[in-house]
Protein backbone atom coordinates (compact mmCIF):
# COMPACT_ATOMS: atom_id res chain seq x y z
CA UNK A 1 0.00 0.00 0.00
CA UNK A 2 2.94 2.73 0.98
CA UNK A 3 4.56 1.47 -2.47
CA UNK A 4 1.02 2.49 -4.56
CA UNK A 5 0.75 5.64 -2.54
CA UNK A 6 4.32 7.21 -3.48
CA UNK A 7 3.67 6.10 -7.07
CA UNK A 8 0.59 7.86 -7.32
CA UNK A 9 1.93 10.52 -5.24
CA UNK A 10 4.54 10.61 -8.22
CA UNK A 11 2.51 11.02 -10.94
CA UNK A 12 -0.10 13.65 -9.45
CA UNK A 13 3.27 15.81 -8.52
CA UNK A 14 4.23 15.15 -12.13
CA UNK A 15 1.17 16.51 -13.72
CA UNK A 16 0.46 18.83 -11.38
CA UNK A 17 3.71 20.75 -12.35
CA UNK A 18 3.03 20.59 -15.78
CA UNK A 19 -0.59 21.81 -15.05
CA UNK A 20 0.88 24.60 -13.25
CA UNK A 21 4.11 25.43 -15.69
CA UNK A 22 1.19 25.65 -18.06
CA UNK A 23 -1.10 27.77 -16.63
CA UNK A 24 1.54 30.63 -15.09
CA UNK A 25 3.66 30.70 -18.36
CA UNK A 26 0.33 31.24 -20.58
CA UNK A 27 -1.34 33.87 -19.34
CA UNK A 28 0.89 36.88 -20.80
CA UNK A 29 -0.13 35.02 -24.34
CA UNK A 30 -3.60 35.18 -23.76
CA UNK A 31 -4.32 38.18 -22.49
CA UNK A 32 -3.74 41.86 -23.91
CA UNK A 33 -2.46 43.18 -21.20
CA UNK A 34 -0.08 41.61 -19.74
CA UNK A 35 1.28 40.85 -23.53
CA UNK A 36 4.95 42.55 -23.25
CA UNK A 37 5.71 40.66 -20.03
CA UNK A 38 7.59 37.99 -21.15
CA UNK A 39 9.99 39.77 -23.38
CA UNK A 40 11.34 40.60 -19.87
CA UNK A 41 11.48 43.57 -17.98
CA UNK A 42 13.94 45.55 -19.65
CA UNK A 43 12.07 46.44 -22.79
CA UNK A 44 8.76 47.12 -21.00
CA UNK A 45 10.55 50.03 -18.91
CA UNK A 46 11.83 52.39 -22.18
CA UNK A 47 9.09 51.02 -24.68
CA UNK A 48 5.67 52.84 -24.84
CA UNK A 49 2.81 50.93 -23.98
CA UNK A 50 0.54 50.51 -27.07
CA UNK A 51 -3.39 49.78 -26.54
CA UNK A 52 -3.21 47.00 -29.00
CA UNK A 53 0.48 45.44 -28.80
CA UNK A 54 0.13 42.75 -31.26
CA UNK A 55 1.06 43.13 -34.75
CA UNK A 56 0.56 40.99 -36.96
CA UNK A 57 3.12 40.45 -39.86
CA UNK A 58 2.68 38.59 -43.10
CA UNK A 59 5.28 38.29 -45.20
CA UNK A 60 7.52 36.18 -47.76
CA UNK A 61 9.81 33.32 -46.45
CA UNK A 62 12.76 34.90 -48.40
CA UNK A 63 12.16 37.89 -45.56
CA UNK A 64 12.66 35.51 -42.85
CA UNK A 65 15.21 32.83 -44.54
CA UNK A 66 17.45 35.69 -44.94
CA UNK A 67 17.75 36.93 -41.47
CA UNK A 68 16.80 40.57 -42.53
CA UNK A 69 13.58 40.02 -40.11
CA UNK A 70 15.19 38.73 -37.52
CA UNK A 71 17.71 42.18 -37.36
CA UNK A 72 14.69 44.43 -38.13
CA UNK A 73 11.86 43.27 -35.63
CA UNK A 74 13.28 43.46 -32.50
CA UNK A 75 14.21 47.15 -33.08
CA UNK A 76 10.44 47.84 -34.26
CA UNK A 77 9.67 46.52 -30.88
CA UNK A 78 12.45 48.07 -28.69
CA UNK A 79 11.50 51.34 -30.27
CA UNK A 80 7.89 51.26 -30.41
CA UNK A 81 6.82 48.52 -27.44
CA UNK A 82 4.35 46.70 -30.30
CA UNK A 83 5.06 42.83 -30.34
CA UNK A 84 5.26 41.60 -34.22
CA UNK A 85 4.05 37.70 -34.81
CA UNK A 86 5.72 37.09 -38.09
CA UNK A 87 4.31 34.91 -40.19
CA UNK A 88 6.32 33.62 -43.12
CA UNK A 89 4.33 32.53 -45.36
CA UNK A 90 5.24 33.39 -49.06
CA UNK A 91 3.53 36.01 -51.37
CA UNK A 92 0.53 34.50 -52.21
CA UNK A 93 -0.52 33.11 -48.62
CA UNK A 94 0.36 36.18 -47.26
CA UNK A 95 -1.67 38.34 -49.64
CA UNK A 96 -4.49 36.39 -49.43
CA UNK A 97 -4.51 37.00 -45.26
CA UNK A 98 -4.51 40.73 -46.03
CA UNK A 99 -7.79 40.18 -48.04
CA UNK A 100 -9.37 38.17 -45.50
CA UNK A 101 -8.34 41.13 -42.54
CA UNK A 102 -6.58 38.75 -41.03
CA UNK A 103 -2.79 40.00 -40.76
CA UNK A 104 -2.36 43.79 -40.07
CA UNK A 105 0.64 44.62 -42.48
CA UNK A 106 2.13 42.77 -45.63
CA UNK A 107 5.55 42.89 -46.78
CA UNK A 108 5.77 41.00 -50.38
CA UNK A 109 6.96 40.93 -53.45
CA UNK A 110 4.64 40.91 -56.48
CA UNK A 111 4.02 44.17 -57.81
CA UNK A 112 1.02 43.20 -59.90
CA UNK A 113 -0.48 40.66 -57.43
CA UNK A 114 0.06 43.37 -54.81
CA UNK A 115 -1.89 46.33 -57.26
CA UNK A 116 -5.23 43.59 -57.79
CA UNK A 117 -5.23 43.12 -53.70
CA UNK A 118 -4.67 47.44 -53.52
CA UNK A 119 -7.43 47.57 -56.51
CA UNK A 120 -10.03 45.67 -53.93
CA UNK A 121 -9.57 48.16 -51.18
CA UNK A 122 -8.17 45.40 -48.92
CA UNK A 123 -4.35 47.08 -48.06
CA UNK A 124 -3.59 51.17 -48.07
CA UNK A 125 -0.36 52.76 -47.97
CA UNK A 126 1.17 50.36 -50.38
CA UNK A 127 5.26 51.15 -50.30
CA UNK A 128 8.24 50.34 -51.85
CA UNK A 129 10.83 49.20 -48.93
CA UNK A 130 13.63 48.11 -51.43
CA UNK A 131 14.52 45.65 -53.98
CA UNK A 132 16.82 42.61 -54.54
CA UNK A 133 16.79 40.92 -58.06
CA UNK A 134 16.05 36.86 -59.10
CA UNK A 135 19.28 34.71 -60.32
CA UNK A 136 18.64 31.86 -62.47
CA UNK A 137 20.96 29.20 -60.60
CA UNK A 138 21.52 25.81 -62.18
CA UNK A 139 24.02 23.15 -61.69
CA UNK A 140 27.89 24.30 -62.35
CA UNK A 141 27.91 22.60 -65.51
CA UNK A 142 25.41 24.24 -66.98
CA UNK A 143 23.81 21.27 -69.12
CA UNK A 144 21.35 23.69 -70.67
CA UNK A 145 24.07 25.82 -71.28
CA UNK A 146 22.51 28.76 -70.39
CA UNK A 147 25.76 31.28 -69.30
CA UNK A 148 25.66 33.92 -71.85
CA UNK A 149 22.06 33.82 -72.98
CA UNK A 150 21.71 37.58 -71.79
CA UNK A 151 17.87 37.34 -71.04
CA UNK A 152 16.08 35.65 -68.63
CA UNK A 153 13.41 34.29 -71.65
CA UNK A 154 16.31 32.96 -73.60
CA UNK A 155 17.78 31.22 -71.06
CA UNK A 156 13.84 29.63 -70.18
CA UNK A 157 13.78 28.63 -73.49
CA UNK A 158 17.13 26.99 -73.91
CA UNK A 159 15.83 25.21 -70.77
CA UNK A 160 12.61 24.06 -71.83
CA UNK A 161 14.48 22.90 -75.36
CA UNK A 162 16.96 20.97 -73.54
CA UNK A 163 14.58 19.14 -71.30
CA UNK A 164 16.44 20.31 -68.73
CA UNK A 165 15.34 19.88 -64.92
CA UNK A 166 13.82 22.92 -63.57
CA UNK A 167 12.31 23.19 -60.33
CA UNK A 168 9.69 25.31 -59.53
CA UNK A 169 8.29 26.88 -55.77
CA UNK A 170 4.81 26.04 -57.34
CA UNK A 171 3.25 27.65 -54.34
CA UNK A 172 2.16 30.96 -55.39
CA UNK A 173 4.94 33.14 -53.74
CA UNK A 174 6.59 35.86 -55.53
CA UNK A 175 8.91 34.10 -56.77
CA UNK A 176 6.88 31.56 -58.26
CA UNK A 177 4.63 34.25 -59.93
CA UNK A 178 8.31 35.75 -61.17
CA UNK A 179 8.90 32.36 -62.81
CA UNK A 180 5.23 32.18 -64.14
CA UNK A 181 5.55 35.51 -66.20
CA UNK A 182 9.36 34.35 -67.55
CA UNK A 183 7.74 31.20 -68.99
CA UNK A 184 4.66 33.28 -70.51
CA UNK A 185 7.16 35.61 -71.60
CA UNK A 186 8.78 32.97 -73.09
CA UNK A 187 5.62 31.74 -74.83
CA UNK A 188 6.14 28.53 -73.33
CA UNK A 189 4.46 26.31 -70.73
CA UNK A 190 6.46 24.38 -68.86
CA UNK A 191 5.12 20.88 -68.51
CA UNK A 192 6.35 17.43 -68.54
CA UNK A 193 9.03 15.31 -66.64
CA UNK A 194 11.70 18.22 -66.47
CA UNK A 195 9.71 20.72 -65.09
CA UNK A 196 8.84 19.76 -61.43
CA UNK A 197 6.86 21.95 -58.52
CA UNK A 198 8.67 21.40 -55.05
CA UNK A 199 5.30 23.08 -53.42
CA UNK A 200 7.72 24.75 -50.66
CA UNK A 201 9.53 27.62 -49.68
CA UNK A 202 12.41 29.12 -51.37
CA UNK A 203 15.25 27.44 -49.20
CA UNK A 204 13.66 24.01 -49.61
CA UNK A 205 13.67 24.51 -53.44
CA UNK A 206 16.79 25.40 -53.82
CA UNK A 207 17.80 21.95 -51.27
CA UNK A 208 15.75 20.25 -54.20
CA UNK A 209 17.29 21.91 -56.95
CA UNK A 210 20.88 21.18 -55.52
CA UNK A 211 20.04 17.49 -54.92
CA UNK A 212 18.39 16.57 -58.33
CA UNK A 213 20.70 18.66 -60.25
CA UNK A 214 18.61 21.15 -61.94
CA UNK A 215 17.81 24.88 -62.44
CA UNK A 216 15.34 27.46 -60.21
CA UNK A 217 14.65 30.87 -60.27
CA UNK A 218 15.71 31.87 -57.16
CA UNK A 219 16.04 35.39 -54.79
CA UNK A 220 19.95 36.66 -54.28
CA UNK A 221 19.13 36.87 -50.95
CA UNK A 222 17.99 33.11 -49.86
CA UNK A 223 20.79 32.16 -52.70
CA UNK A 224 23.47 33.86 -51.39
CA UNK A 225 22.43 32.84 -47.64
CA UNK A 226 22.12 28.97 -48.51
CA UNK A 227 25.42 28.43 -50.93
CA UNK A 228 27.37 27.31 -48.73
CA UNK A 229 25.59 24.06 -48.60
CA UNK A 230 24.47 23.80 -52.46
CA UNK A 231 25.96 22.72 -55.89
CA UNK A 232 24.31 25.57 -57.70
CA UNK A 233 25.71 28.13 -59.29
CA UNK A 234 24.11 31.27 -60.76
CA UNK A 235 23.83 31.04 -64.44
CA UNK A 236 22.00 34.24 -65.63
CA UNK A 237 21.61 37.18 -63.45
CA UNK A 238 21.27 41.15 -64.43
CA UNK A 239 18.51 40.83 -66.80
CA UNK A 240 15.88 43.84 -66.44
CA UNK A 241 12.53 41.81 -65.50
CA UNK A 242 14.79 39.42 -63.08
CA UNK A 243 14.52 42.66 -60.41
CA UNK A 244 12.61 42.08 -57.10
CA UNK A 245 10.98 44.42 -55.73
CA UNK A 246 9.54 44.84 -52.21
CA UNK A 247 6.78 46.83 -50.86
CA UNK A 248 5.17 47.10 -47.63
CA UNK A 249 1.52 47.96 -47.13
CA UNK A 250 -1.32 47.73 -44.50
CA UNK A 251 -4.18 46.41 -44.20
CA UNK A 252 -7.13 48.48 -44.39
CA UNK A 253 -8.72 49.29 -41.11
CA UNK A 254 -11.84 51.14 -43.12
CA UNK A 255 -12.85 47.48 -43.96
CA UNK A 256 -11.25 45.69 -41.29
CA UNK A 257 -12.59 47.01 -38.11
CA UNK A 258 -10.49 44.25 -36.31
CA UNK A 259 -7.34 45.44 -37.71
CA UNK A 260 -4.34 46.90 -35.42
CA UNK A 261 -4.48 50.45 -37.77
CA UNK A 262 -1.75 51.81 -35.52
CA UNK A 263 0.68 49.13 -35.12
CA UNK A 264 0.29 48.53 -38.84
CA UNK A 265 0.86 52.01 -39.45
CA UNK A 266 3.96 52.20 -37.33
CA UNK A 267 5.50 48.83 -39.02
CA UNK A 268 4.89 50.85 -42.38
CA UNK A 269 6.59 54.25 -40.88
CA UNK A 270 9.33 51.86 -39.44
CA UNK A 271 10.23 49.97 -42.89
CA UNK A 272 10.55 53.36 -44.95
CA UNK A 273 12.10 55.27 -42.05
CA UNK A 274 15.52 56.92 -42.97
CA UNK A 275 17.61 54.70 -40.25
CA UNK A 276 16.12 51.57 -41.31
CA UNK A 277 16.38 52.04 -44.90
CA UNK A 278 20.61 52.55 -43.81
CA UNK A 279 20.30 49.27 -42.09
CA UNK A 280 18.67 47.05 -44.70
CA UNK A 281 21.54 48.75 -47.00
CA UNK A 282 24.06 47.08 -44.81
CA UNK A 283 22.23 44.07 -44.47
CA UNK A 284 24.63 40.97 -45.07
CA UNK A 285 27.18 43.01 -45.83
CA UNK A 286 29.85 41.49 -43.27
CA UNK A 287 28.67 37.72 -43.91
CA UNK A 288 28.55 38.13 -47.56
CA UNK A 289 30.29 40.58 -48.94
CA UNK A 290 27.80 42.73 -50.29
CA UNK A 291 24.64 43.60 -49.53
CA UNK A 292 21.40 41.54 -49.93
CA UNK A 293 18.97 44.44 -50.63
CA UNK A 294 18.85 47.38 -51.75
CA UNK A 295 16.95 50.37 -50.06
CA UNK A 296 14.48 52.44 -52.23
CA UNK A 297 12.27 53.88 -49.79
CA UNK A 298 10.38 56.99 -51.83
CA UNK A 299 11.65 56.06 -54.65
CA UNK A 300 9.27 55.29 -58.19
CA UNK A 301 9.31 51.87 -58.98
CA UNK A 302 9.57 52.88 -62.84
CA UNK A 303 12.65 54.71 -61.55
CA UNK A 304 14.73 50.90 -60.18
CA UNK A 305 15.65 50.39 -64.10
CA UNK A 306 12.04 48.13 -65.05
CA UNK A 307 8.88 47.72 -64.45
CA UNK A 308 7.89 44.20 -63.28
CA UNK B 1 27.71 12.13 -42.05
CA UNK B 2 30.00 14.97 -41.14
CA UNK B 3 26.69 16.54 -40.92
CA UNK B 4 25.11 14.40 -38.28
CA UNK B 5 28.43 14.80 -36.27
CA UNK B 6 28.58 18.81 -36.61
CA UNK B 7 24.86 18.43 -35.14
CA UNK B 8 25.67 16.65 -32.47
CA UNK B 9 28.26 18.78 -31.45
CA UNK B 10 26.06 21.97 -31.80
CA UNK B 11 23.78 20.59 -29.71
CA UNK B 12 25.76 20.06 -27.22
CA UNK B 13 27.83 23.77 -27.70
CA UNK B 14 24.23 25.06 -27.67
CA UNK B 15 22.98 23.29 -24.29
CA UNK B 16 26.74 24.08 -22.73
CA UNK B 17 26.20 27.58 -23.86
CA UNK B 18 22.61 28.05 -22.53
CA UNK B 19 20.99 29.73 -24.82
CA UNK B 20 18.27 31.68 -23.80
CA UNK B 21 16.33 31.09 -26.97
CA UNK B 22 16.69 27.70 -27.14
CA UNK B 23 15.56 27.24 -23.45
CA UNK B 24 12.55 29.28 -24.58
CA UNK B 25 11.82 26.98 -27.66
CA UNK B 26 11.94 23.71 -25.48
CA UNK B 27 10.16 25.06 -22.45
CA UNK B 28 7.64 26.30 -24.72
CA UNK B 29 7.38 22.59 -26.38
CA UNK B 30 6.86 21.16 -22.80
CA UNK B 31 4.24 23.48 -21.84
CA UNK B 32 1.96 23.58 -25.06
CA UNK B 33 2.54 19.88 -25.26
CA UNK B 34 2.19 18.76 -21.44
CA UNK B 35 -0.76 20.96 -21.34
CA UNK B 36 -2.13 19.13 -24.57
CA UNK B 37 -1.62 16.25 -23.09
CA UNK B 38 -3.23 17.13 -19.73
CA UNK B 39 -6.62 17.87 -21.83
CA UNK B 40 -6.87 15.29 -24.29
CA UNK B 41 -6.48 12.94 -20.35
CA UNK B 42 -8.68 14.67 -18.93
CA UNK B 43 -11.06 14.74 -22.14
CA UNK B 44 -10.40 11.13 -23.53
CA UNK B 45 -9.99 8.62 -20.28
CA UNK B 46 -13.83 9.08 -19.64
CA UNK B 47 -15.11 8.69 -23.04
CA UNK B 48 -12.76 5.79 -23.37
CA UNK B 49 -14.10 4.70 -20.11
CA UNK B 50 -17.96 5.02 -21.17
CA UNK B 51 -17.25 4.01 -25.10
CA UNK B 52 -15.51 0.79 -23.47
CA UNK B 53 -18.04 0.53 -20.59
CA UNK B 54 -21.51 1.83 -21.61
CA UNK B 55 -24.29 0.21 -23.30
CA UNK B 56 -26.25 2.94 -25.22
CA UNK B 57 -26.77 2.77 -29.13
CA UNK B 58 -24.37 4.20 -31.75
CA UNK B 59 -21.61 3.03 -29.37
CA UNK B 60 -20.01 0.89 -32.21
CA UNK B 61 -19.89 3.76 -34.27
CA UNK B 62 -18.76 6.40 -32.09
CA UNK B 63 -15.63 3.89 -31.02
CA UNK B 64 -15.04 3.63 -34.59
CA UNK B 65 -15.00 7.58 -34.97
CA UNK B 66 -12.66 7.57 -31.90
CA UNK B 67 -10.47 4.95 -33.60
CA UNK B 68 -10.58 7.16 -37.21
CA UNK B 69 -9.40 10.21 -34.84
CA UNK B 70 -5.90 8.23 -34.26
CA UNK B 71 -5.11 8.94 -37.56
CA UNK B 72 -5.84 12.44 -37.78
CA UNK B 73 -3.63 14.54 -40.28
CA UNK B 74 -2.11 17.16 -37.99
CA UNK B 75 -2.07 19.62 -40.92
CA UNK B 76 -6.64 18.83 -41.27
CA UNK B 77 -6.93 19.60 -37.55
CA UNK B 78 -4.58 22.83 -38.32
CA UNK B 79 -6.08 24.00 -41.03
CA UNK B 80 -9.57 23.65 -39.19
CA UNK B 81 -8.69 25.15 -35.85
CA UNK B 82 -7.42 28.23 -37.77
CA UNK B 83 -10.51 28.52 -39.73
CA UNK B 84 -11.99 28.80 -36.17
CA UNK B 85 -9.80 30.73 -34.52
CA UNK B 86 -9.07 33.26 -37.35
CA UNK B 87 -10.23 36.71 -36.77
CA UNK B 88 -13.01 36.98 -38.93
CA UNK B 89 -13.92 33.43 -38.23
CA UNK B 90 -16.51 32.47 -35.36
CA UNK B 91 -14.52 31.72 -32.68
CA UNK B 92 -12.05 34.87 -33.85
CA UNK B 93 -13.20 37.20 -30.61
CA UNK B 94 -10.97 35.42 -28.46
CA UNK B 95 -7.91 36.60 -30.28
CA UNK B 96 -6.17 33.26 -30.21
CA UNK B 97 -4.73 32.66 -32.99
CA UNK B 98 -0.81 32.53 -33.22
CA UNK B 99 -0.92 31.88 -29.39
CA UNK B 100 0.49 29.12 -27.12
CA UNK B 101 -3.44 28.51 -26.62
CA UNK B 102 -4.00 27.87 -30.00
CA UNK B 103 -1.63 25.42 -30.31
CA UNK B 104 -2.83 23.69 -26.90
CA UNK B 105 -6.60 23.55 -28.78
CA UNK B 106 -4.98 22.19 -32.03
CA UNK B 107 -2.83 19.19 -29.98
CA UNK B 108 -5.56 18.24 -27.68
CA UNK B 109 -7.69 17.80 -30.79
CA UNK B 110 -5.15 15.66 -31.94
CA UNK B 111 -4.13 13.92 -29.05
CA UNK B 112 -7.74 13.61 -27.34
CA UNK B 113 -8.99 10.58 -30.13
CA UNK B 114 -5.61 8.62 -29.24
CA UNK B 115 -6.18 8.60 -25.51
CA UNK B 116 -9.94 7.67 -25.66
CA UNK B 117 -8.92 5.31 -28.41
CA UNK B 118 -6.11 3.80 -25.78
CA UNK B 119 -8.20 3.88 -22.85
CA UNK B 120 -11.10 2.33 -24.80
CA UNK B 121 -8.81 -0.53 -25.43
CA UNK B 122 -6.98 -1.37 -22.09
CA UNK B 123 -10.13 -0.71 -20.24
CA UNK B 124 -12.38 -2.99 -23.16
CA UNK B 125 -9.41 -5.61 -22.21
CA UNK B 126 -10.40 -6.30 -18.63
CA UNK B 127 -11.81 -9.58 -17.74
CA UNK B 128 -15.74 -9.03 -17.81
CA UNK B 129 -16.22 -11.00 -14.79
CA UNK B 130 -14.00 -8.45 -12.55
CA UNK B 131 -16.89 -5.82 -13.11
CA UNK B 132 -19.55 -8.96 -12.50
CA UNK B 133 -17.72 -9.00 -9.20
CA UNK B 134 -17.31 -5.80 -8.57
CA UNK B 135 -21.08 -4.93 -8.77
CA UNK B 136 -22.03 -7.79 -6.58
CA UNK B 137 -20.18 -6.26 -3.78
CA UNK B 138 -22.01 -3.64 -4.31
CA UNK B 139 -20.25 -0.73 -5.68
CA UNK B 140 -22.20 1.83 -7.25
CA UNK B 141 -21.52 3.06 -11.17
CA UNK B 142 -19.14 5.34 -10.40
CA UNK B 143 -16.80 2.99 -8.29
CA UNK B 144 -17.16 0.40 -10.59
CA UNK B 145 -15.48 2.88 -13.66
CA UNK B 146 -13.21 4.75 -11.21
CA UNK B 147 -11.89 0.54 -9.93
CA UNK B 148 -11.84 0.20 -13.70
CA UNK B 149 -9.86 2.59 -14.24
CA UNK B 150 -7.44 1.77 -12.04
CA UNK B 151 -7.35 -2.09 -12.99
CA UNK B 152 -6.65 -0.67 -16.57
CA UNK B 153 -3.80 1.95 -15.44
CA UNK B 154 -1.07 0.29 -17.59
CA UNK B 155 -3.03 0.89 -20.37
CA UNK B 156 -4.26 4.56 -19.67
CA UNK B 157 -0.62 5.59 -19.15
CA UNK B 158 0.37 4.34 -22.56
CA UNK B 159 -2.81 6.40 -23.21
CA UNK B 160 -1.45 9.39 -21.97
CA UNK B 161 2.85 8.39 -23.47
CA UNK B 162 1.26 7.74 -27.14
CA UNK B 163 -1.00 10.92 -26.43
CA UNK B 164 2.25 13.02 -25.60
CA UNK B 165 4.27 11.41 -28.44
CA UNK B 166 1.68 12.39 -31.11
CA UNK B 167 1.28 15.94 -30.20
CA UNK B 168 5.11 16.63 -29.12
CA UNK B 169 6.60 15.29 -32.50
CA UNK B 170 3.68 17.49 -34.61
CA UNK B 171 4.66 20.35 -36.57
CA UNK B 172 1.65 20.68 -39.60
CA UNK B 173 -0.99 22.57 -37.03
CA UNK B 174 1.31 23.83 -34.48
CA UNK B 175 2.98 25.78 -37.73
CA UNK B 176 -0.04 27.04 -38.95
CA UNK B 177 -2.18 27.87 -35.91
CA UNK B 178 0.72 29.02 -34.22
CA UNK B 179 2.72 30.73 -36.98
CA UNK B 180 6.04 30.02 -35.42
CA UNK B 181 6.32 33.34 -34.08
CA UNK B 182 9.83 34.02 -32.71
CA UNK B 183 9.84 34.18 -28.63
CA UNK B 184 6.53 33.38 -28.52
CA UNK B 185 4.65 30.29 -30.53
CA UNK B 186 8.02 29.01 -31.44
CA UNK B 187 8.60 24.91 -30.62
CA UNK B 188 11.06 22.95 -31.21
CA UNK B 189 9.38 21.21 -34.12
CA UNK B 190 8.75 24.38 -36.05
CA UNK B 191 12.22 25.71 -35.59
CA UNK B 192 13.60 22.81 -36.98
CA UNK B 193 11.61 22.74 -40.14
CA UNK B 194 12.97 26.36 -40.71
CA UNK B 195 16.40 25.93 -39.96
CA UNK B 196 15.94 23.44 -42.78
CA UNK B 197 14.47 25.87 -44.84
CA UNK B 198 17.28 28.35 -43.73
CA UNK B 199 20.20 25.81 -44.93
CA UNK B 200 21.33 25.90 -41.18
CA UNK B 201 21.57 22.06 -40.85
CA UNK B 202 23.81 22.09 -37.72
CA UNK B 203 21.14 23.98 -35.90
CA UNK B 204 18.39 21.82 -37.51
CA UNK B 205 19.73 18.61 -36.29
CA UNK B 206 20.86 20.06 -32.64
CA UNK B 207 17.08 20.83 -32.08
CA UNK B 208 16.02 17.52 -33.23
CA UNK B 209 18.59 15.81 -30.67
CA UNK B 210 17.12 18.55 -27.84
CA UNK B 211 13.56 17.27 -29.32
CA UNK B 212 14.63 13.46 -28.66
CA UNK B 213 15.87 14.33 -25.50
CA UNK B 214 12.54 15.81 -24.29
CA UNK B 215 10.62 12.84 -25.33
CA UNK B 216 12.90 10.69 -23.70
CA UNK B 217 12.75 12.87 -20.65
CA UNK B 218 8.46 13.18 -20.34
CA UNK B 219 8.12 9.37 -21.49
CA UNK B 220 10.79 7.58 -19.32
CA UNK B 221 9.14 9.74 -16.03
CA UNK B 222 6.06 8.57 -17.43
CA UNK B 223 7.10 4.81 -18.16
CA UNK B 224 8.59 4.60 -14.75
CA UNK B 225 5.35 5.72 -13.13
CA UNK B 226 3.26 3.21 -15.42
CA UNK B 227 6.00 0.25 -14.59
CA UNK B 228 6.14 0.33 -10.81
CA UNK B 229 2.85 0.24 -10.64
CA UNK B 230 3.12 -3.33 -11.79
CA UNK B 231 1.35 -5.62 -10.22
CA UNK B 232 4.00 -7.73 -8.73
Amino acid sequence: MEGRRVRAAVLVAFLAGVLAATACGRRPATTEAGAGQERGETTAQEAPKPATPDVILATTTSTQDSGLLDVLVPMFEQKTGYRVKTIAVGTGQALAMAERGEADVVLVHAPDAEKAVVEKGAVVDRRLVMHNDFVLVGPPDDPARVRGTGTAVEAFKRIAAAGALFVSRGDDSGTHKKEQSLWKAAGITPQGTWYQESGSGMGQTLNIASEKGGYTLTDRATYLALRKNLRLAIVLEGDAPLLNVYHVMRVNPQKFSKVNAEGGKAFVEFLVAPETQALIGKFGVDKFGQPLFFPDAGKREDELGAKS
Amino acid sequence: MDLVWQGLVRAFEMLLAGDPELGRITWLTLRVSGTATLVSVVLGVPTGVLLALGRFPGRRLLISLVNTGMGLPPVVVGLWVSLLLWRYGPLGFLNLMYTPAAMVIAQSVIATPVVAAFTVAGVGQLNPRLALQITAMGASRWQLYWLLVREARLSILAAVIAGFGSVVSEVGASMMVGGNVLGQTRVLTTATVMEVSKGNFDVALALSVILLALTYGVTAVLTLVQQRRRPA
